[in-house]
């Protein structure tokens, strides 16, 4: 007898799954790539797994002068052109507590920092290495240590120092989200397996085959929030992760009074938002513009608890990630563990190239991933995948007029109306869409744009709105200092 | 171009990206295979069977009718767009639906040149002029209905046909020979009372049997309850629309009527009131025009609700025997209104604070 999995409530769609291309091929390893451009700046993003996705406070974009620990700049590189750096050093820390160090991701020869494009924010600084042919044999041995006997501030400085942020899209750093303040109650942990992009086996691949690391890096999260209870929240499409992950449990004990549930939720998009996920493990519910603290819960992803693992129990820095690697436009598809760093189209041509009748590249997911227009972009720490999609898988018809079905008001998991959004931006009146209370709320997974029937890009006219609001605030200060001055 | 993938093993796989045109756009990259014209065509199949029914009731010239309402909605919009310089979008469908939702809301017994205005009125007036599918106040199809009610009135009330209950449909072929001009089952009762209704039918089982297969005079499209149900239960099952704004109509047309129908208090006709006139085919396929009705559920019965009375109001007390078709009419403009007053419950508004 099974329980019904678990879901949440209002809206969500269910888009065709097309995760039998990659979900039963096991994790292969990529040979070191030519070159890696490691972006400074590594947690940028939009969400999935944090609870104030848009318009995270980034530090201001880091200066692109090469130098050590430049004065003055928010980033610190702590390498020289031609130095030469092994896999795992470290080559650069955010000075703002709101930061990841970055570390070599190959060995080789630092070659300087460019502007590469990023798939979200067009170009970006980066550092490019150039693998050493003969570095690949030289890999860093990492010592295991058990890290029941490290202290909290240990266990939290080893984190930091592997450079782990979140995984599963937004990229926050790990150790300041585990770093609750004092005061704040928590009871929950929730691990999101849910993996709720279509496409995207790279999670499932990983609960699969490191279950244990999973529960183990669980428990750690555990101690150092100082609460007991974990759920790890896995769609039930993956009967062979819930399986795993159960026996890993069980395996692990309960000697340390840390209790690991795995929760089963039902197959909807998107069941891997965080407030989603929340909603349907615990019925609790983020008041608009909190935190997810604020209901005593504490959302990772299962991946990223992969890689807390590794820091705290190996040192091992996060220098590699599982892609999954699929569309119907490459010539193998594959769930390929690969450098930070390492170029699309390198991973292209080791899969055996382009086939087919090619039509859009994303990086990361369907439903929230990036169009790219050239394989000339590094994968970063946040890049679940890269989709090679044909046009057969894309829908590229033209939108039309809004017929009013209220198809997307049924879909918003938020409750929000991203037709009326939609209208006031084609009518030019985005500045006036605040009231419609989305810039907190919309998370941009798409499930409106997803549904409509007349293909209106409504995500695009979300961001559209965003902007003309933000644009409207400026020109108002702009005038309000004006009028001061006079 | 062969710079930027200097790092490629060999020239193919470069040749091959550049030999494809790469598309970028704004996630989501995958779209539900749900289309408008998709949408569109699917109510123009669900409104087939009671068109093929009228033509055994009320003879072949119910299909002629029909097809020269839905000649006259396409080329009206097809014209109109091409003169205004837009796209022409009779391929959406909704002309179509135009079409046979004015043709099955007029009498069979008029001229065969009838739905022309009408269509004009439609399609040009109330939709194209208004800025085009999705930019219109008013459900098309009733404005032409209630255009040419206004310039035709004597065709438009009284052209009825009594039904043929032989199925001697094809004696018919020469429209009009047996046509027998009739009344109205709702003119009866309003004018007569419920005592010459039973007379006309029979008794009172046999009325309900006769409303609700199809076999009465009445408009060409609204006649077969049961055949407006399959149809309209189907888009609801499709989940094109919800059951919220036909079963608030129905229901309210049925309660009111009850309440204040009868001689007396509740002692009125509910089921009478519900299958005769136009109250299926007006609750399931024209008050659920997205365009012109509420998207949040609660609005949906509120406006069901609206329909539902105004209804009522126009039979028991107004100058005409049926009242659906301007009960909806006056809701329409009130859609936006109630849109803004019943809006989707947000997300966090079940958040304990």
């Amino acid at each position: 007898m099974t329980a019904k999995p678990a879901t949440f409530p209002k809206g969500g769609v269910h888009p065709r799954e097309n995760k039998e291309l990659t979900n039963t091929l096991p994790i292969e390893k990529m040979p070191y790539p030519t070159k890696v451009s490691l972006f400074l700046k590594q947690h940028v993003g939009a969400p999935c797994e944090v609870s104030v996705p848009h318009r995270n406070q980034e530090p201001a974009e880091p200066d692109i002068l090469f130098a050590h620990g430049h004065a003055g700049s928010l980033f610190r590189l702590l390498v020289d052109k031609k130095d030469r750096v092994r896999e795992g050093d470290r080559v650069g820390e955010m000075g703002s507590r709101l930061g990841a160090a970055l570390h070599a991701s190959v060995s080789g020869t630092v070659d300087g920092v460019e502007k590469v494009e990023h798939p979200q924010t067009g170009k970006a600084p980066a550092l490019i290495i150039r693998t050493d042919p003969e570095a690949e044999s030289m890999k860093p041995e990492y010592t295991l240590v058990d890290w029941r006997d490290l202290s909290r501030g240990e266990i939290l400085e080893r984190i930091a120092a592997a450079g782990i942020v979140g995984l599963g899209g937004a990229g926050f750093p790990a150790d300041v989200k585990l770093n609750v303040k004092n005061g704040v109650k928590l009871d929950t942990l929730i691990l999101n397996g849910a993996e709720c992009e279509p496409y995207i086996t790279c999670d499932h691949r990983v609960m699969v085959e490191s279950s244990r690391e999973i529960v183990e890096g669980a428990k750690i999260l555990l101690t150092v929030l100082g609460i007991t209870h974990c759920a790890i929240g896995v769609e039930d499409n993956k009967p062979d992760a819930i399986e795993a992950l159960n026996e890993a449990v069980s395996r692990s004990g309960r000697e340390d009074g840390l209790t690991v549930d795995v929760r089963p939720l039902a197959v909807k998009y998107p069941q891997g938002s965080a407030d989603q996920i929340m909603q349907s493990i615990t019925g609790r519910v983020r008041p608009s513009g909190q935190r997810s603290s604020s209901i005593g819960i504490i959302v990772q992803n299962v991946y990223t608890t992969r890689k807390v693992y590794d820091a705290v129990a190996m040192g091992k820095p996060l220098v590699e990630r599982v892609i999954t690697v699929t569309g119907r436009g490459i010539a193998r598809q594959a769930n390929l563990c690969v450098k930070i760093g390492t170029h699309l189209s390198e991973i292209a041509d080791y899969l055996g190239g382009i086939r087919g009748d090619l039509c859009k590249v994303v990086v990361g997911g369907p439903m929230m991933g990036f169009a790219v227009s050239d394989l000339d972009v590094p994968v970063t720490k946040t890049t679940p995948g890269v989709l090679f999609l044909t046009s057969d898988e894309v829908n590229a018809q033209a939108y039309g007029p809004c017929i009013r079905c209220g198809f997307c008001l049924d879909a918003c998991p938020m409750g929000l109306e991203p037709n009326l959004i939609g209208l006031y931006v084609e009518a030019g009146k985005g500045a006036e869409t605040e009231s419609f209370g989305f810039l907190d709320d919309c998370f941009e997974c798409g499930s409106c744009a997803y549904v409509c029937p007349a293909k209106r890009p409504l995500v695009q006219f979300i961001r559209l709105a965003r902007l003309e609001i933000e644009q409207a605030r400026k020109l108002k200060e702009a005038r309000k200092q004006k009028g001061q001055s006079e | 171009m062969m710079s930027k993938h200097r790092h490629f093993a060999g020239e193919k796989p470069c040749q091959e990206l550049a030999g494809h045109r790469m598309l970028v756009s704004v996630s989501p990259h995958v779209r539900d295979d749900t289309t408008v014209a998709r949408i569109m065509w699917t109510v123009v199949g669900c409104l087939m069977p009671p068109l093929v029914l009228s033509v055994f009731i009320f003879g072949l010239r119910t299909l002629i009718i029909t097809a020269v309402s839905v000649a006259a909605c396409t080329a009206t919009e097809a014209l109109s767009e091409k003169l205004l310089g837009r796209p022409v979008t009779i391929r959406d469908g909704s002309a179509v639906i135009t079409g046979l939702l004015l043709a099955y809301v007029i009498p069979p017994g008029v001229p065969l040149w009838m739905p022309i205005p009408g269509a004009v009125m439609a399609i040009f007036v109330t939709k194209v002029l208004m800025g085009g599918l999705g930019f219109n106040i008013f459900n098309p199809a009733l404005i032409g209905r209630a255009f040419l009610v206004a310039t035709y009135p004597v065709a438009m009330t009284t052209a009825w046909l009594e039904p043929i209950r032989d199925w001697g449909v094809l004696r018919l072929m020469d429209p009009g020979v047996d046509a027998v001009s009739s009344a109205t089952p709702l003119y009866v009762l309003k004018h007569y009372g419920m005592a010459a209704l039973l007379e006309q039918f029979g008794s009172r089982v046999s009325v309900y049997t006769d409303f609700f297969t199809g076999v009465m005079p009445g408009c060409i499209g609204e006649t077969s309850a049961l055949l407006l149900l399959i149809g309209g239960l189907f888009l609801i099952y499709k989940r094109l629309i919800n059951w919220h704004i036909p079963a608030s109509v129905i229901f309210t047309t049925g309660v009111l009527t009850w309440i204040f129908g009868g001689e007396r208090l509740f002692t009125g006709d509910p089921i009478l009131a519900v299958l005769s006139g136009g109250v299926i085919l007006g609750a399931f396929f024209m008050a659920t025009d997205y365009v012109t009705s509420p998207n949040v559920r609660s609005g949906q019965i509120f406006f069901g609700i609206g329909v539902g009375a105004l209804t009522v109001l126009i039979r028991l007390k107004g100058g005409y025997p049926e009242g659906v078709c301007y009960a909806i009419l006056l809701m329409n403009p009130l859609t936006p209104a109630i849109d803004q007053w019943f809006r989707p419950k947000r997300f966090s508004q079940g958040a304990v604070q």
